[in-house]
């Protein structure tokens, strides 16, 4: 995974409500066996409504969005994650956040910030003409306007974002403790600790 | 050690705890996990583009079942057919390549062991009681059926159970559902479980894992217990469990990968530890009367829109709930449903028996009991039985179930998941009803504009002999 600290650039004023995992990326993309992508896939109906944000020149390799309420809300596809990133986007900023969505957010190296509806409306003003600017160190936000937002993040998740470090990764140092585990089981639950499969 | 009296569940969780984090987050053992083509692709890619192996592929079983279609894999001379879909064609071919490269046993699409991943776990002994089971479908729960803690992941976690054969996890609450009396003649398993989930709702057991208790589960089959554990996650539940018993180790017992000699001795005893302690606290206790529960059907969009087959389409006023009225509102207009319409009078064009809820060998013979010389109706279009294994097929056939199938007029189709969520090319014509003994009827969850009613394999086929939904009772006596 990426480390980012930083997040700085044009972010894309979507400003949507309660927008579901299927608006991100519709179903019938589903059935792809990579990653890479889905970003063409993204926001698929959205982007056909006239005027949409997403097909403005302006927000061309965009890395923030900015969305309403309750932003990736619906089934908990990961491939609404994997979409954004492939779009190009490394932070989403809404008021609030589905948990799934977040997780699997956090989990491909996507930074969600999550602030008051007022300043979100101030930043998707912003937007418009004007970069944004996400530090996590401080975890803050600031524009060229001076507007400056704090954010709250889980300490640990700010840990592996600034780091890179993935869960895959942070679980295999732990190995050793798995190894004493498998070495106790065993011992103790051997017909759990393998399968007896006569069947090869 | 601590003393204090302890669930099912509990057990289970504390015999697999690796570590424990400050905040109460556990690393948690994973003891089988059953992998198959649409949720693995991205995690296999992951693990490969970090150069990372598969930490135990021997605890790995790998099968193909969500995009297989239904139809003969094979032409006259046994050449395998290919498969026209080229996505599904790409899925498939991933994971017959991802397998062998990662060292996981791999069932291909064409061995009689193939089925789908819940039902093949438990009948190759695959998946065992008190093990930790995890795949990326969220109907694992089914293999609680045999008292094994079993729940659906996402692909993250597939790529994290592959790496590292643990998963990082908070314990959930832990609720009982009780059902205790006599189930009434042709009150299903199902009709079990659907009835459950119209009592606690679809949120009921959000937060919760379910533990089914009482005397109608312990008189239950496993295959049963398989059926009503497969929708705990209709019900909201991450997992639902019935204590392993002495009906479960006969079973299991001289299953494929079931433990044998010693190692089964010591297995059995450790089971039978597993059973809740007398005392041991619930954080919810729902109890149901067996007498209460008839055979049951849905009318709506959502698991919990369930109704006894005597009854009638409901009225969206007929909700306390602000939001659910509108829901139900909302869900009627998909249905093409009038409220005060009683149940029987709603015409089906499509009948399902298949997917992981109800395609066992039990359930095939409940539906054939209903199908033996009789005859589906006219207006039913489309009907197949889908068996859930190559091996549920072989012993479906050699007790010539597949005859009165097909006499009756129906499909008899080869193994997968097919019509359950319409991703091969079994689908439910838009606008078109399905009786489904399948577990979600979730808007286009059959195909796009699909209507679903839930029920049971005997409910369906008695649905097939008279083209509307139907009280098997009265068709049967
Ligand atoms: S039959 Fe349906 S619910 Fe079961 S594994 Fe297949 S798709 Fe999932």
């Amino acid at each position: 995974m990426e480390p980012i600290s930083h997040v700085a650039g044009r972010a894309i004023p979507f400003g949507r409500k309660n927008v579901d995992t299927d608006v991100i990326i519709p179903a019938h993309w589903l059935k792809t066996i990579t990653r890479e992508g889905l970003g063409k896939g993204a926001f698929e109906a959205v982007r056909k409504e006239p005027g949409n944000v997403f097909t403005d020149p302006e927000c061309a390799g965009a890395p923030i969005l900015i969305a309403g309420d309750n932003f990736g809300c619906g089934s908990s596809r990961e491939h609404a994650a994997w979409a954004l990133l492939d779009m190009g986007i490394t932070c989403v900023i809404a008021p609030s956040f589905s948990d799934i969505f977040s997780g699997n957010a956090f989990k491909n190296g996507i930074l969600t910030v999550a602030l008051p509806q007022e300043a979100v409306d101030r930043l998707m003003e912003v937007a418009k003409t004007d970069p944004i600017d996400i530090d996590l160190e401080t975890q803050s936000v600031t524009t060229p306007f001076q507007d400056r937002f704090t954010f709250e993040i889980d300490a640990f998740r700010k840990h592996c974002l600034l780091e890179g470090l993935d869960e895959v990764g942070l679980t295999m140092a732990q190995g050793d403790a798995i190894s004493t585990h498998e070495a106790h089981a065993r011992k103790e639950l051997p017909f759990l600790a393998r399968t007896f499969a006569s069947v090869d | 050690m601590t003393t204090k009296p302890r669930t099912l569940y509990q057990k289970i969780w504390d015999a697999h705890v690796v570590d424990t984090r400050a905040d109460g987050t556990c690393l948690i053992y994973i003891d089988r996990h059953l992998v198959h083509e649409v949720t693995s692709p991205q995690a296999f890619e992951s693990l490969r583009a970090a150069g990372r192996p598969v930490r135990r592929p021997d605890l790995t079983l790998a099968v193909p079942d969500h995009n297989l279609p239904t139809t003969a894999r094979k032409d006259a001379e046994g050449n395998i057919l290919p498969i026209a879909d080229s996505e599904s064609a790409t899925q498939l071919a991933a994971l017959r390549r991802n397998a062998p490269e990662f060292g996981i046993r791999y069932i291909d699409s064409v061995d009689v062991e193939q089925g789908i991943v819940h039902v093949i776990g438990p009948e190759q002994g695959f998946s065992l009681p008190g093990a930790t089971i995890v795949c990326g479908d969220s109907h694992t729960a089914c293999h609680g059926g045999l008292g094994a803690l079993a729940f659906g992941i996402g692909t993250s976690e597939v790529e994290h159970v592959l790496a590292t054969q643990t998963l990082l996890l908070k314990q959930s609450k832990s609720m009982e559902v009780r059902v205790e009396g006599k189930l009434g003649p042709w009150v299903t398993p199902k009709d079990v479980i659907l009835h459950i989930i119209g009592v606690i709702g679809t949120a009921g057991g959000t937060g919760y894992v379910i533990e089914y208790r009482g005397n109608v589960f312990e008189e239950m089959s496993v295959e049963g217990r398989l059926t009503v554990c497969n929708m705990s996650i209709e019900g909201g539940a991450r997992a639902g469990l019935v204590a392993p018993d002495e009906t479960t180790f006969e079973y299991l017992k001289g299953r494929p990968y079931t433990p044998v000699g010693e190692d089964w001795d010591k297995a059995v005893a450790w089971w039978k530890s597993l059973a809740t302690d007398a005392g041991a606290k619930f954080d919810k206790s729902i109890s149901i009367r067996a007498e209460d529960i008839q055979p049951t059907v849905t009318w709506g969009t959502s698991p919990e829109d369930t109704a006894p087959i005597g009854g009638a389409v409901p009225a969206p006023e007929d909700f306390a709930d602000a939001s659910k009225r509108e829901a139900v509102k909302v869900s009627l207009d998909y249905m093409g449903l009038t409220p005060g319409t009683r149940l029987t009078d709603v015409e089906v064009e499509n009948v399902f028996i298949g997917s992981c809820t109800n395609s066992r060998i039990e359930d095939i013979r409940a539906a054939c009991e209903v199908l033996r010389g009789r005859h589906k109706a006219d207006n039913v279009k489309w009907a197949i039985v889908v068996p859930g294994s190559g091996l549920v097929k072989a012993q479906a056939e050699a007790e010539g179930l597949d005859k009165i199938v097909i006499e009756a007029g129906l499909e008899w189709r080869e193994p997968g998941c097919s019509a359950c969520l319409a991703m091969n090319p079994d689908k439910v014509p838009p606008g078109e009803r399905c009786a489904s003994t399948s577990n979600r009827n979730f808007t286009g969850r059959q195909g796009p504009g699909s209507r679903t009613h839930l029920m049971s394999p005997a409910m369906a086929a008695a649905a097939a002999v008279t083209g509307r939904l139907t009280d098997v009772r009265e068709l049967v006596g």
